[in-house]
C-alpha cells in the first residue's frame, strides 16, 4: 500500500517536473524566435540590398555600361563623395520646402477638419468641393503658381502643401468621427462638458488615425517640394536634378535621389516617432498591423 | 467628493419622504422612432416606479425598447411622450447622479484599467488620491488586483466588462443603470460576474435598474423583475421575487427560483416570443 503510494507520488512530481520543463523550453524557444525575428527585419533586407548593389555593380562592369545611361553604384557613391557640398546645401532648401509644406498642411488640414466636423452645413458646403477637387492633378497647377508667386521659396512650398494636406484633412475628419454614441452618452453621464469630452475622449480616439494622415502628407509634401523645384526652381535637390540632367551627369542624379530618398526615410521616421511618444504602443503596432494587412 | 453630488439634488435631503415616495418614477412613457420606413414604437404607454434600493430588471426580446428605456431613464433620451421623475424632478437632460454600464465596455484603449475607472473621478473632480484608492479597492474586489496597470486590449471581456463597472461605481451613484451588460460573455464569466454584482449591490444597497435578455439572470438578481412584451414595448406583467439575500448559486435549483422562471417563460409563451414545437409521439395517429 505505502509503495504504491510512493510510485504513485513520484510519478506524480516527475510528471510536475515534465510540465515545468515543458514550459521553460517553449519560453526559451518563443524567446529565441522573437530575437531571431528582430535581427531577420534588419538583416534581411540589408542583405538583399547588398545583393542587388553587387549585380548592378557586376553587370555594369562585366558589360560596360555607358555611365550616362546606368552608372555603376561604385560611382554614384564616389558622386555623392564628390558632390556633397552641393547635395547637403540643395538638400537644406529642400528640407526648408517639406517642413513648411508639412506643417503648413498640418495648420491648414487639421482646423478645416475641426470645422468640417463640427459645422455641418459648412461640412456640406465644403466637403463635396473638396473631395472632388483632389481629381486634380496638382502637378498641372504647379505652372500657375509659378505665374502668381514667382520663383522663390513659396511656390514649393504652396505645391507641398496642396499635395500634402488632404490626407490630414481626410484623416483627421474620419478619426473624429469614428467616436461610438456610447462613448458620448458614457460622458455625459459622468457630467463632462463638451470641450473636456473633445479632449479627454475624442481627440485621443482620433490620434491613431490622425497620424496615418501625417505619414501619408509628409511623404507627399516631399513629391510637392521636388516638383516645385521642377517647375521654378532656382534651387533644392529637384533643380539639381534637372541640372544634372542636362549634363548628362546620371551619376549625379542618382546621387540626388538617394539624397530625397533619405530625407523621405527620415522625416516618415520623425513622424513615427513621434507617434511612438504619443500613442501607447500597442496602438502604434495596431495601426502598423493594419498598414502591413493593406 | 461624491458628498456634494448628491447636496445638488435637494429633495434627497429629506429622508423621510423617500421612504413614502418612489425614488425613480416612470411616467406614461413612449418612444417613437422615425425611420426610413416609417415611424416605428419603441415603446408605448410604460409606467412604474422604483423604490430607493431596489433592485428592478427589464427583461425581454429584442426590439422591445428596453435599451430605449434604459437610455430614457438616464436622460441621454428623450421621451415621445411621459416623463421621468427623480425624486419627484423631471429629468430634462443627461442624468449625472447615475453610474452607467453598456453591453460594451466602452473603455478608453489608451488608458490602463486604474486610468479607465478614474475617467470618471477626474469628470467630477474628486479628490484624486482618495479616487485612486477607492478605485484600487473596487478593482480588487472584482478580481482585478494587480491588474491596474494593464490596457484594455491585455484584458479579457469579462476583464474588460469588470473594469467598467467599477467605473460606474466609483463616485458611489445612486443610481446604477446597465443596459445587458454581460451580453457578450460566455456562461460561465456571466455567472461569476452576477454573482460579484449581487454581492456589490447588496453590500451598497445599491438602486439598480437592469436590462436584459436572460430570465435567470432576471430572477437571481431582482427584487421585481419587469416583464415586456414584443414591439411596441409595454410592461406585461410586474413579478416580485421574494427570494432570501444573498442569493446563492444553489437557489437556482430551488422550487420557488424555477416558479419564478416558470412565469416568466409562460408570458414569452402566451405572447409568441417563444415557440415550442412538440413531437407527436405517434405520427400518423392524430385525435
Amino acid at each position: 500500500m505505502t509503495e504504491m503510494f510512493d510510485s504513485s507520488a513520484l510519478t506524480a512530481s516527475k510528471h510536475l517536473g515534465n510540465v515545468g520543463g515543458i514550459e521553460a523550453a517553449l519560453r526559451q524557444r518563443r524567446h529565441n524566435r522573437a530575437r531571431r525575428d528582430r535581427i531577420a527585419a534588419f538583416a534581411y533586407p540589408i542583405g538583399m540590398l547588398v545583393a542587388l548593389l553587387v549585380i548592378w555593380e557586376l553587370a555594369a562592369r562585366l558589360f560596360a555600361l555607358p555611365s550616362y545611361l546606368l552608372p555603376a553604384p561604385s560611382a554614384i557613391m564616389r558622386s555623392i563623395n564628390d558632390n556633397s557640398a552641393v547635395l547637403i546645401k540643395e538638400g537644406l532648401t529642400t528640407t526648408m520646402e517639406i517642413i513648411l509644406g508639412f506643417v503648413l498642411s498640418v495648420a491648414v488640414g487639421v482646423p478645416l477638419a475641426l470645422a468640417i466636423y463640427l459645422w455641418t452645413p459648412f461640412a456640406r458646403a465644403i466637403y463635396p468641393i473638396l473631395v472632388s477637387s483632389q481629381a486634380v492633378p496638382k502637378v498641372a497647377i504647379a505652372p500657375l503658381f509659378l505665374v502668381w508667386f514667382g520663383f522663390g521659396l513659396l511656390p514649393k512650398v504652396l505645391i507641398a502643401f496642396l499635395i500634402a494636406f488632404f490626407p490630414v484633412v481626410i484623416n483627421t475628419v474620419m478619426g473624429l468621427a469614428a467616436l461610438e454614441q456610447e462613448k458620448i452618452y458614457l460622458a455625459r453621464s459622468m457630467g463632462l462638458g463638451a470641450v473636456a469630452t473633445f479632449f479627454k475622449i475624442q481627440l485621443p480616439n482620433a490620434l491613431p488615425s490622425i497620424f496615418a494622415g501625417l505619414k501619408i502628407s509628409i511623404t507627399f509634401a516631399v513629391v510637392g517640394a521636388v516638383v516645385g523645384e521642377f517647375v521654378g526652381g532656382q534651387g533644392g535637390l529637384g533643380y539639381l536634378l534637372l541640372i544634372a540632367n542636362g549634363n548628362m551627369d546620371t551619376a549625379l542624379l542618382f546621387a540626388g535621389i538617394v539624397a530625397l530618398t533619405l530625407l523621405g526615410i527620415i522625416f516618415f521616421a520623425l513622424i513615427g516617432f513621434l507617434e511612438r511618444l504619443v500613442l501607447p504602443p500597442h496602438a502604434v503596432e495596431r495601426a502598423s498591423l493594419a498598414r502591413e494587412a493593406m | 467628493m461624491y458628498r456634494r453630488s448628491r447636496a445638488e439634488r435637494p429633495l434627497s435631503v429629506n429622508k423621510s419622504a423617500d421612504h413614502d415616495q418612489a425614488y425613480l418614477r416612470i411616467e406614461n412613457l413612449s418612444k417613437v422612432y422615425a425611420t426610413h420606413d416609417g415611424e416605428v414604437r419603441a415603446l408605448n404607454d410604460v409606467s412604474f416606479a422604483q423604490r430607493r434600493g431596489e433592485f428592478i430588471s427589464h427583461v425581454g426580446p429584442s426590439g422591445c425598447g428596453k435599451s430605449t428605456l434604459l437610455m430614457i431613464a438616464a436622460g441621454l433620451l428623450a421621451p415621445s411622450s411621459g416623463a421621468v421623475l427623480v425624486n419627484g424632478h423631471k429629468v430634462d437632460r443627461p442624468r449625472t447622479d447615475i453610474g452607467i454600464v453598456f453591453q460594451n465596455p466602452v473603455l478608453l484603449d489608451w488608458r490602463t484599467a486604474l486610468g479607465n475607472v478614474m475617467l470618471q473621478a477626474e469628470a467630477r473632480k474628486m479628490n484624486h488620491k482618495e479616487a485612486q484608492v477607492r478605485a484600487g479597492k473596487l478593482l480588487e474586489s472584482v478580481g482585478l488586483g494587480g491588474f491596474e496597470g494593464r490596457f484594455p486590449h491585455e484584458l479579457s471581456g469579462g476583464m474588460r466588462q469588470r473594469v467598467s463597472i467599477c467605473r460606474a461605481l466609483i463616485h458611489n451613484p445612486d443610481h446604477l443603470l446597465m443596459d445587458e451588460p454581460f451580453g457578450a460573455l460566455d456562461a460561465l464569466t456571466r455567472d461569476q460576474l452576477v454573482l460579484d454584482l449581487e454581492a456589490l449591490v447588496r453590500e451598497r444597497r445599491m438602486t439598480v435598474l437592469f436590462i436584459t435578455h436572460s430570465i435567470a439572470e432576471a430572477v437571481f438578481l431582482s427584487d421585481r423583475v419587469i416583464v415586456m412584451t414584443p414591439r411596441p414595448g409595454g410592461i406585461d406583467r410586474i413579478i416580485d421575487i421574494e427570494l432570501p439575500r444573498p442569493r446563492t448559486l444553489a437557489m437556482r435549483d430551488t422550487p420557488e427560483f424555477a416558479e419564478y422562471s416558470r412565469q416568466i417563460l409562460e408570458l414569452f409563451l402566451a405572447r409568441g416570443v417563444l415557440r415550442e414545437h412538440r413531437a407527436d409521439p405517434r405520427p400518423g395517429v392524430r385525435q
